[in-house]
């Protein structure tokens, strides 16, 4: 760092002295800087370590999950995983393909209707625009559970319980606030002279949303669909309730099963199956850490 | 007419999904839950009408909605001042100075990412039973655990620890806020002499009062809501002795166990209208306590 603001060859002793005096901060600021690393390592260790915990006894044989807090396998029992995968009545590959279909087609829902009402909200021009923009606002504040049972009742009358519909179709509704309220943040930073170039290039609003505003919104795609990709994987609440056959059951359904059978069900083969269905969550983390954390930041989402 | 139409069939054109989902599935929700909460029905014959017999069968008799209302409250009460604390501890650990801020931020937001999931409530459940791995870690330093989710008088406090643990998002929402605090500030604070601690007092928490606001309404309306993790730790139940009975966990049991979808869409109601007092109160105090930058006073 810069250390020769002053001229070590002064004589002059004020000069001296402001040198020792910023060499002696240098030094304390480098302390302090090594024991926040210390005390930082050591929390990660903290919130770190029941994650461990659930992989490593995910590993364990089943007298060694409770009774030893090694995290190290003394002997590595790969068949958790196998026998865990089998230990339903079903097979996890069914819980999988379940929870695949449901999470593809729902992003896919997402990305269409959400992008769709926010290219309304930023950019077109229509009566009725601030009150619609006002009432999307309050949507996201009103707790699921008072519009479940409504939704429960409509969706028994279309016989739409023990399908997909009910948990697919309100994706392609917009039904999630907080994507489209994201991306109408972004598409007011797109400047307007592109959308106004291309209208007087004769092109009509599908053609601008598609071929200008997109394009363009990648980013912000990019990052409501991996948030709604980990939240419809992670979703209970309404498979729950919508999903009584345990040929349509999703994995955290499938997850839940074990918590029932406890007792008769071994405790490596739940945790080995736990530890799977964060798999896809993980990869998706480290993939796209920094537009997960850039959009959290920008949008205060959960 | 036709000019109308021609102004408005576009933005209504690529706001219709949004515009049928929000009358099917929020607005008339909504109205028919209040229409449901006045009568009594089972899913089997048709809803009958009832007057205001479920609301005031739930505020004088029913005990376990007060027990439900407690439990939330509680958890409430604890559980975000103290998710809100440790994150704004950590951003601030991890503002100044660090290069690596990058690895140390991921592995902090990994278990918000995680959380809401079904794995890590079993993990939960687990880690607190009378043989799990917190008892042992207890054992080494010679104290005797007991079963923390079967115990009524602990098993809350577990589950306000497993919100703490996701204290992630919070953090992250802090530490852009403290990227916007302007560091001449803190130097000419430094240059005045004024102790670290007046520093946060009178600089850090005043120019973070937005932030602290927009974490502070958002965590509680989630905390109100908070639902999967109780439910799998208490087993669907709210056991032990209703001491995990958090309100969501009541609503859901009465409708989908017992089927008083009646009784459940006023209680549902009432979640509603304490979420909307909550914001309401805390939007109107605001002006007390949170200036913004670009503000006159």
């Amino acid at each position: 760092m810069k250390t020769n603001v002053i001229d070590p060859t002064s004589w002059d002793d004020d000069a001296r002295i402001a040198r020792g005096i910023k060499l002696r901060q240098q030094a304390t600021a480098r302390r302090a800087r090594l024991l926040k690393h210390v005390f930082l390592i050591a929390f990660s260790g903290i919130m770190l370590y029941p994650l461990l915990w659930l992989v490593a006894s995910s590993l364990k044989p089943e007298d060694q999950i409770f009774g030893s807090l090694s995290l190290w396998p003394s002997e590595w029992r790969w068949d958790n995983y196998t026998q865990g995968w089998n230990a339903l009545p079903l097979s996890f590959t069914v819980f999988y393909k379940n929870s695949a279909i449901v999470t593809v087609l729902s992003v896919i829902g997402n990305l269409l209707s959400c992008s769709f009402a926010a290219y309304a909200f930023a950019r077109l021009q229509f009566t009725g625009k601030t009150l619609f923009f006002g009432l999307m606002m309050m949507t996201m504040m009103i707790p699921y559970h008072v519009v479940l049972i409504p939704q429960y009742v409509l969706f028994l009358n279309l016989g739409w319980v023990d399908t997909y519909l009910p948990l697919i179709v309100p994706r392609f509704l917009a039904a999630d606030g907080f994507f489209v309220f994201l991306m109408v943040q972004f598409f007011r930073q797109i400047p307007r002279e592109l959308d106004e170039a291309a209208m007087i290039d004769g092109c009509s609003p599908f053609k601008i949303y598609w071929a200008v505003i997109l394009p363009l919104s990648l980013p912000a795609m990019a990052t409501a669909a991996i948030f709604s990709l980990i939240w419809v994987w992670e979703d209970f609440l309404a498979p729950l309730i919508y999903l009584n056959d345990i040929n349509s059951y999703t994995v955290p359904l499938a997850l839940r099963l074990f918590v029932d059978q406890e007792g008769q069900s071994a405790f490596g083969q739940m945790f080995a199956m736990s530890v799977l269905s964060l798999v896809p969550v993980l990869l998706f983390f480290v993939a796209f850490q920094k537009l997960i954390i850039r959009g959290i930041a920008t949008s205060g989402m959960k | 007419m036709r000019r109308f139409f021609r102004r408005n069939a576009a933005g209504y054109l690529f706001l219709s999904p949004w515009l049928v989902g929000f009358f099917l599935l929020a607005l008339g929700p909504i109205l028919a839950s209040l229409y449901l909460s006045f009568t009594h029905y089972d899913m089997v014959s048709t809803p009958r009408w009832v007057g205001v017999d479920n609301y005031v069968y739930m505020f004088d008799r029913d005990r376990r909605f007060w027990r439900a209302l407690s439990v939330t409250f509680h958890y409430v009460a604890i559980a975000v001042p103290l998710r809100l604390a440790m994150a704004l501890a950590v951003a601030m650990l991890l503002d100044k100075g660090l290069r690596s801020i990058g690895v140390y931020r991921a592995i902090f937001y990994l278990p918000s990412l995680l959380g809401a999931s079904i794995a890590i409530a079993i993990l939960w459940r687990e880690m607190f039973g009378l043989n799990g791995m917190v008892n042992e870690a207890l054992a080494m330093i010679g104290i005797t655990g007991i079963g923390w989710i079967t115990t009524p008088s602990t098993s809350l406090y577990t589950i306000v620890i497993l919100a703490m643990w996701q204290f992630g998002s919070p953090m992250l929402i802090f530490l852009a806020g403290l990227r916007g605090i302007p560091r001449d500030l803190y130097e000419a604070a430094e240059i005045d002499g004024t102790p670290k601690w007046r520093q946060f007092f009178r600089i850090t928490l005043p120019m973070l009062a937005p932030v602290l606001f927009f974490n502070l309404v958002l965590q509680t309306i989630e905390a109100f809501k908070t639902f999967t993790s109780a439910f799998v730790i208490s087993n669907g139940s709210g056991a032990p002795a209703d001491s995990l009975l958090f309100y969501t966990v009541y609503l859901f049991n009465e409708a989908f166990k017992f089927f008083r979808m009646g009784y459940a869409s006023a209680l549902a109601w009432v979640l509603l209208i304490i979420i909307g007092a909550f914001t309401a109160v805390a939007f109107a105090t605001s002006k007390y306590w949170v200036h913004y930058e670009n503000e006159r006073d």
